[in-house]
C-alpha cells in the first residue's frame, strides 16, 4: 500500500478511487451547493420579518412562499453562467479589460495626478454644498446636518485612528458623548452647576480638550498592549460611558439626559446673530468646521506626524528601531482623532437641544467605522464619501426596505467589502499599495502586531 | 454586605463564571489556532440558544413533564443549541474568514469582518425571530435542590454549573489527549511548521472553530434557560467573556476558565455593593486594570505552550 | 528609563584607562528564553571608530546580541554601557528600541524591514525626523519652525540617499526595490538618525558579488567618512576580513574568541566551533571557508 501511495502516477486503483469520489463533492459540485445556500440565505434576508409570538412565521412564509424560488434561480443561475458559459464571459471581461479602468478608479487617477483638475474639483464640491442643500425640502436638510455632516465629521476622526495609525478604535462614538455632555454641562443644563454658563461657541475648544484628554486618558494605559487588545478596551470604554451617563443620576441627568440646551449664537463687534431651529444655517456652521478640519488634517497626513504613523502602522518594530516614539505618535492619533467628535459633539447637543444616553449607544461606534472602511480607510475624499453615501442611503431607501434591516444590510455590506474591496471605494494610494504588500507576505497594513520591545 | 449575602452571591458568581469561561474558551480557541479576535463568537452564542428554542418550540413540553421526559427536553434542548452554534461557526469561517486566510489577509481585516458578521447575524436573527425578548417553555419545576453555605441551589443553576464544568472537563481532555487537539495545539505553536509535519490545517481550524461553536451555543442555551432568549442577548456577555479570555491570557485554556470565573464573581460581588446597573463597568475595569499590570493575561499566552 | 551608571560601572568594569575609547562594551550579558540560554555572559568591547564584526555559527546568539544591544530584549544579567561622543556613560540594558536609537545606536535587520509602501525617500525621512521638534499643531497651522523641519529632513534624507547611491530611486517604491537597493535604503535609513554606532545584521545575505564588493565598500565609507563605528554580524567570511578591524567569535551564546581577522581565523577554538570537531589544520578550514564563501556566492547568483 505504502509503496502505492509514494508513486507519482496513478495506479489503477486509484484511479478508481478518484472516480469514485461521490460526484456531488467534485468542486463544481460544491460550488453549486455554496450558491444554493447563498440562495436560501438571500430569501432569509429578504423575506417577512418575524414575530416572536410564532417564532416560525418567518421560515414559514419565507420556504413556502415564492421569493425563495426567485432567489434560488438568481444564484443558480449565476453558478449556471459561470461553470458552463465561464470562458465566454472571461473572454469578454478581457476584452473590455484594456482601454476601460473601472469609473471611479479612472476618476481617482486623474484627480490625485492632476493639481489643477483637483482644486477645480474641490472648489466644484464645495460651491455644491453650499448651494444645493437650500434647493432640497426640509426633511432633508435636517438630514444632512443632523446626521451627515456630523458622522462626516465623526468620520473624519476615526481616520486618524484606524486609516492613518492603523489603530482598531470601536469606541469612537464616546468620545462625541463626552463632547455633548460636555455641551450640557458647560451650558448649564446638568444636575451640576458649571462655573461659568457659557456660549456653546465657547464651548467648542473646552469639548476638543475634554475629549483630546480623555483619549489620552483611555489611550495611555492601553496603547502599550498589542493592538486587538485595543478593540475591545475601547469597547468596554464606550459601555462604561454609557452606563455612566444613564446610571450616574446626580451628574448626568440619567436615562432624562439634559433638555433645553441652547443654540449657537453670535453677539460679537456689532454682528449678531442666533442660530435657530432652521438646518441651513447650522449646516453652514458644519461645513465651516469640515472645512477647517479638513485642511488642519491633510497637513497633517503629509507631515512628518503622518509619515510616523505610516511607519507604525507598517513596521512597528522598524519605526522604534529608528528612533520613532511609537507610544507618543500612537496617542497622538488617538487625542487628535478624538478631537473632532468634541466639534461634532457639541454642534449637534446645540442643534437637537435634548440629549439622553440612547442617542449614544454602542451601535454607533461600530457605524462610524462601517463609514470609514466603506469610503476607504486612510484617505479623506473616501471617508466624506463612505460616510455621506451610508447614511444617506437608509434614508433613500426607508420607503423600500424596513428600517429595522438596515444594519443586517450594514453588517452584509462590511463583510462582503473586506472580502471584495478591502480598500474601500475611494482607497489611499499609500493604502492600497500596504495591502497589496501585506497579501503577499510584506509588511503589515495595521499596528496589529507585536508592540516594538517584544517578540521578533 | 452580611456574610450570608457574600457566600449568596458567591456561589451565583461561581455559576455566571463557569458561563463566561465556557463561551471565553470559544474566543480562546479561535485565538490559538488563527490569532484572531472572534467577534462574531458572541453570535454563535445567540444562535445557539435560539437554537434551543427552535428545538423547544417544535417538541413542546406542555405543562408538568415528568422527570425522565425533563430530561429527555433539556437534552434535546442542549442538543439543538450545540448544532446550531457549531453550524454557525463552522459556516463563519468558511464564508467570512477562509477566504481572507487564503489571501493573507491582515488582522484589521479580519476584525472588522467579525464585526460585520457580527451584526449581519444578529440583525438576521432579530428579523427572522422577532425583535422581542422571549423565555425558553418551562422543562422542568425549577426548585432548589441544595443549599450550601447557606446559598440555596436550584436545578436552572445547577444544570447551568455542571453542564460548564463537564464541558470545559471534556474540552481540556480533548485538547490534551486527542489527534485533533494536538493538531489544534500544533497549529497554535506554529500554523506553518505544523502545515509541513502533515497537519491539515483547514480542518483543525474548520473543527476548532466547530468546537467552540459547540461550547458557544449551549452556554446560550445555558443563559437562556436563565434569562431570556433575545437577538441582542449576545452582545453583554460577548464581551465579557472576551474580556474574561483576556484576563486570563487570551490563547490559552485554562486562563480562559479562571478568567471566566473570575469575572463572573468580580461582576455578581458589583451587584450588592453598587448595584445592579454597575455590572458591565465592573468588568471592563478589571479588563483594563490586569492589562495594565500584566499585559498578557494571568496565565500568559498560546493554546500550545499553556494548556 | 536611562540612568547614568558612572559610578557602578567602575566597580565592575574592566581596565579603567580604556573605558573613554569603547563607545560600547557590555559585561557578564545574560540572556535566557525559559530553559535556553541564548547569550551567556558575553562581553563586548567596542572601541570608538572600529568596524567589529561578530562571527559564529547559526544559532551562535549573534542576532540575540544585537537585539539586546538595541533594546529589543532585555538580558536577565549583565550591563550594557554605551559612551556618546560628548561624554557620559548610558546604560543600553532594557532601554526602548526608540531611546536607544535616539542615544547613538541605529541598526538594520537580517531580514530587511522596510516601510514597504512608502518611497525610498519617505523611508530617510521618517528616520530623519526622529530628530526634529516640529509637533502636531505647528504643522497643522504651517508655522515657519515645522516648514523648516521639513524642509531639513528633506535635505538630509537627499544627501543620505545620495551617499548609498540611491539617488535616481527617490521616489520609488520601497518594496519595488531591488534587493541590493532595499539594503542600501535601509542602511542609509539608519544613517538619517545620525547614529555614533551602526549595527549591521548580515547585510551581505542574499546579495550578489558585485553588490558585495559595494557594500564592502559602502561600510568602508560609512566609517571613515561619516566617522561612525560599526557592529557588523556576518557570515559571508571574505567580507568580514577584509571590512573588520577586529572579530569577535560566539557560539552557543559564549564568546570563544577575539582578536584581528586574521588571529581569529586561526584560533583552535574558532575552528572547532566552525567545524564541530577539534581539526587542529588551519588548511582544513581555510578551505572550509573558501568553500563556504563560493557556495553562498553560486547560491546567490543563481536566486538572482
Amino acid at each position: 500500500m505504502s509503496a502505492v501511495e509514494t508513486s507519482q502516477n496513478l495506479t489503477p486503483s486509484q484511479a478508481a478511487k478518484l472516480r469514485r469520489t461521490a460526484w456531488y463533492r467534485q468542486p463544481r459540485f460544491s460550488r453549486l451547493w455554496a450558491m444554493v445556500a447563498l440562495g436560501v440565505l438571500l430569501a432569509l434576508v429578504t423575506g417577512e420579518q418575524g414575530n416572536t409570538r410564532d417564532i416560525f412565521y418567518s421560515l414559514e412564509t419565507t420556504f413556502t412562499g415564492g421569493g425563495l424560488w426567485v432567489c434560488l434561480a438568481l444564484t443558480v443561475g449565476v453558478w449556471v453562467l459561470r461553470e458552463f458559459a465561464g470562458d465566454g464571459l472571461k473572454g469578454l471581461a478581457e476584452k473590455a479589460k484594456p482601454g476601460t479602468v473601472a469609473p471611479l478608479a479612472a476618476v481617482r487617477g486623474r484627480f490625485q495626478a492632476d493639481k489643477r483638475l483637483r482644486w477645480g474639483l474641490i472648489v466644484l464640491a464645495l460651491v455644491l454644498a453650499l448651494a444645493i442643500p437650500s434647493m432640497v425640502e426640509r426633511y432633508w436638510q435636517t438630514v444632512l446636518v443632523d446626521q451627515i455632516a456630523i458622522f462626516v465629521l465623526l468620520a473624519i476622526g476615526l481616520n486618524v485612528v484606524i486609516g492613518w495609525a492603523g489603530l482598531l478604535d470601536l469606541g469612537f462614538f464616546a468620545f462625541f458623548a463626552v463632547g455633548a455632555y460636555s455641551t450640557a454641562f458647560w451650558t448649564g443644563r446638568l444636575p451640576i452647576e458649571p462655573p461659568v454658563v457659557l456660549n456653546p461657541f465657547w464651548v467648542i475648544p473646552i469639548a476638543v480638550v475634554t475629549c483630546l484628554l480623555t483619549g489620552l486618558l483611555l489611550g495611555a494605559p492601553t496603547l502599550r498592549l498589542r493592538g486587538d487588545y485595543l478593540a475591545i478596551v475601547t469597547l468596554g470604554f464606550h459601555e462604561i460611558i454609557y452606563l455612566v451617563a444613564k446610571n450616574a443620576d446626580g451628574v448626568t441627568g440619567g436615562p432624562q439626559g439634559a433638555r433645553m440646551i441652547p443654540d449657537f449664537s453670535i453677539d460679537f463687534a456689532g454682528i449678531s446673530y442666533k442660530w435657530s431651529i432652521d438646518p441651513l444655517p447650522y449646516w453652514y456652521l458644519l461645513v465651516f468646521f469640515i472645512v477647517i478640519v479638513i485642511i488642519l488634517f491633510s497637513r497633517l497626513e503629509h507631515s512628518r506626524v503622518g509619515r510616523a504613523w505610516t511607519a507604525i502602522r507598517e513596521d512597528e518594530i522598524a519605526a522604534a528601531a529608528n528612533g520613532v516614539d511609537t507610544v507618543r505618535f500612537k496617542l497622538m492619533a488617538f487625542a487628535i482623532g478624538a478631537s473632532t467628535s468634541g466639534v461634532a459633539g457639541v454642534v449637534f447637543t446645540s442643534k437637537y437641544g435634548y440629549i439622553n444616553p440612547e442617542v449614544f449607544p454602542l451601535l454607533q461606534s461600530i457605524l462610524v467605522l462601517a463609514y470609514v472602511i466603506f469610503g476607504g480607510m486612510g484617505s479623506i475624499p473616501g471617508v466624506l464619501i463612505g460616510a455621506a453615501a451610508l447614511v444617506w442611503l437608509p434614508e433613500a431607501l426607508k420607503d423600500y426596505v424596513d428600517p429595522s434591516d438596515r444594519y443586517m444590510y450594514l453588517g452584509a455590506l462590511l463583510v462582503i467589502m473586506m472580502i471584495y474591496r478591502p480598500q474601500g471605494i475611494w482607497p489611499s494610494r499609500r493604502r492600497q499599495r500596504e495591502l497589496k504588500l501585506a497579501e503577499q507576505g510584506i509588511g503589515d497594513a495595521d499596528a496589529m502586531s507585536e508592540p516594538a520591545g517584544g517578540k521578533f | 454586605m452580611s456574610l450570608q449575602e457574600f457566600w449568596d452571591y458567591l456561589v451565583l458568581g461561581l455559576m455566571l463564571g463557569s458561563l463566561y469561561a465556557v463561551i471565553a474558551i470559544g474566543y480562546t480557541l479561535v485565538y490559538g489556532v488563527l490569532q484572531l479576535i472572534n467577534f462574531a463568537h458572541s453570535e454563535v452564542f445567540m444562535v445557539g440558544a435560539y437554537g434551543s428554542l427552535i428545538v423547544l418550540t417544535l417538541v413542546d413540553p406542555g405543562a408538568n413533564p415528568s422527570m425522565l421526559a425533563s430530561i429527555g427536553f433539556v437534552a434535546l434542548a442542549m442538543a439543538g443549541s450545540a448544532l446550531f452554534g457549531g453550524v454557525t461557526a463552522y459556516g463563519l469561517e468558511k464564508v467570512a474568514y477562509r477566504p481572507l486566510r487564503r489571501r493573507g489577509a491582515p488582522r484589521l481585516i479580519f476584525l472588522i469582518t467579525a464585526i460585520g458578521a457580527s451584526f449581519f447575524l444578529y440583525n438576521l436573527a432579530g428579523k427572522l425571530f422577532g425583535r422581542d425578548p422571549s423565555t425558553l417553555p418551562e422543562m422542568y419545576k425549577n426548585e432548589n435542590v441544595f443549599t450550601i453555605f447557606g446559598a440555596g441551589v436550584n436545578i436552572t443553576q445547577l444544570l447551568q454549573f455542571a453542564t460548564a464544568v463537564v464541558m470545559m472537563i471534556a474540552l481540556d481532555l480533548l485538547v490534551n489527549r486527542t489527534k485533533l487537539g494536538k493538531g489544534i495545539r500544533a497549529v497554535a505553536q506554529d500554523a506553518e511548521v505544523a502545515s509541513l509535519m502533515g497537519v491539515d490545517i483547514d480542518k483543525v481550524i474548520s473543527r476548532t472553530f466547530i468546537i467552540g461553536g459547540v461550547l458557544g451555543g449551549v452556554a446560550g442555551f445555558l443563559f437562556a434557560n436563565l434569562n431570556q432568549v433575545s437577538y441582542t442577548m449576545g452582545f453583554i456577555p460577548g464581551i465579557t467573556a472576551f474580556a474574561a479570555a483576556v484576563v486570563g491570557g487570551i490563547g490559552n485554556i485554562r486562563g480562559a476558565m479562571l478568567g471566566g470565573v473570575l469575572i463572573g464573581i468580580v461582576e455578581t460581588m458589583t451587584v450588592p455593593l453598587l448595584g445592579d446597573e454597575w455590572r458591565s463597568v465592573s468588568a471592563m475595569v478589571v479588563l483594563i486594570l490586569v492589562l495594565m499590570f500584566r499585559p498578557m493575561g494571568i496565565l500568559g499566552e498560546r493554546v500550545g505552550r499553556a494548556a | 528609563m536611562t540612568t547614568d551608571v558612572t559610578s557602578e560601572s567602575a566597580a565592575v568594569g574592566g581596565p579603567a584607562s580604556d573605558d573613554a575609547d569603547l563607545v560600547l562594551q557590555t559585561w557578564d550579558v545574560t540572556l535566557r528564553f525559559g530553559g535556553l540560554t541564548s547569550l551567556d555572559h558575553v562581553n563586548l568591547q567596542m572601541r570608538r571608530g572600529e568596524i567589529l564584526a561578530v562571527i559564529g555559527p547559526n544559532g551562535a546568539g549573534k542576532t540575540s546580541l544585537f537585539n539586546s544591544l538595541t533594546g529589543a530584549y532585555t538580558p536577565q544579567e549583565g550591563k550594557i554601557v554605551f559612551r556618546p561622543k560628548d561624554g557620559g556613560e548610558k546604560s543600553l540594558l532594557g532601554s526602548k528600541p526608540h531611546i536607544v536609537n535616539r542615544l547613538g545606536l541605529a541598526r538594520t535587520f537580517q531580514n530587511i524591514r522596510l516601510f514597504s509602501a512608502l518611497t525610498a525617500l519617505e523611508n530617510v525621512k521618517i528616520a530623519a525626523e526622529t530628530r526634529l521638534k516640529a509637533g502636531p499643531v505647528s504643522i497643522m497651522l504651517g508655522l515657519p519652525n515645522a516648514r523648516k523641519a521639513e524642509r531639513l529632513s528633506d535635505e538630509r534624507a537627499h544627501r543620505l540617499l545620495k551617499f548609498v547611491g540611491l539617488e535616481d530611486k527617490l521616489n520609488e517604491i520601497a518594496g519595488s526595490l531591488s534587493y541590493g537597493d532595499q539594503r542600501s535604503l535601509e542602511i542609509a535609513r539608519a544613517l538619517a538618525t545620525d547614529p555614533q554606532v551602526l549595527l549591521l545584521d548580515e547585510p551581505a545575505a542574499g546579495t550578489n558579488p558585485t553588490e558585495k564588493l559595494e557594500l564592502e565598500q559602502l561600510i568602508r565609507r560609512i566609517n571613515t567618512e561619516l566617522g561612525v563605528s560599526v557592529l557588523l554580524i556576518e557570515h559571508d567570511m571574505r567580507l568580514v576580513m577584509s571590512v573588520a578591524d577586529r572579530v569577535m567569535v560566539l557560539n552557543f551564546g559564549k564568546k570563544i574568541a577575539e582578536g584581528t581577522p586574521s588571529e581569529v581565523q586561526q584560533h583552535p577554538a574558532v575552528i572547532e566551533a566552525y567545524l564541530g570537531s577539534s581539526a587542529e589544520d588551519a588548511a582544513a578550514v581555510q578551505e572550509v571557508i573558501a568553500e563556504h564563501e563560493h557556495e553562498s556566492a553560486s547560491d546567490t547568483e543563481d536566486g538572482q
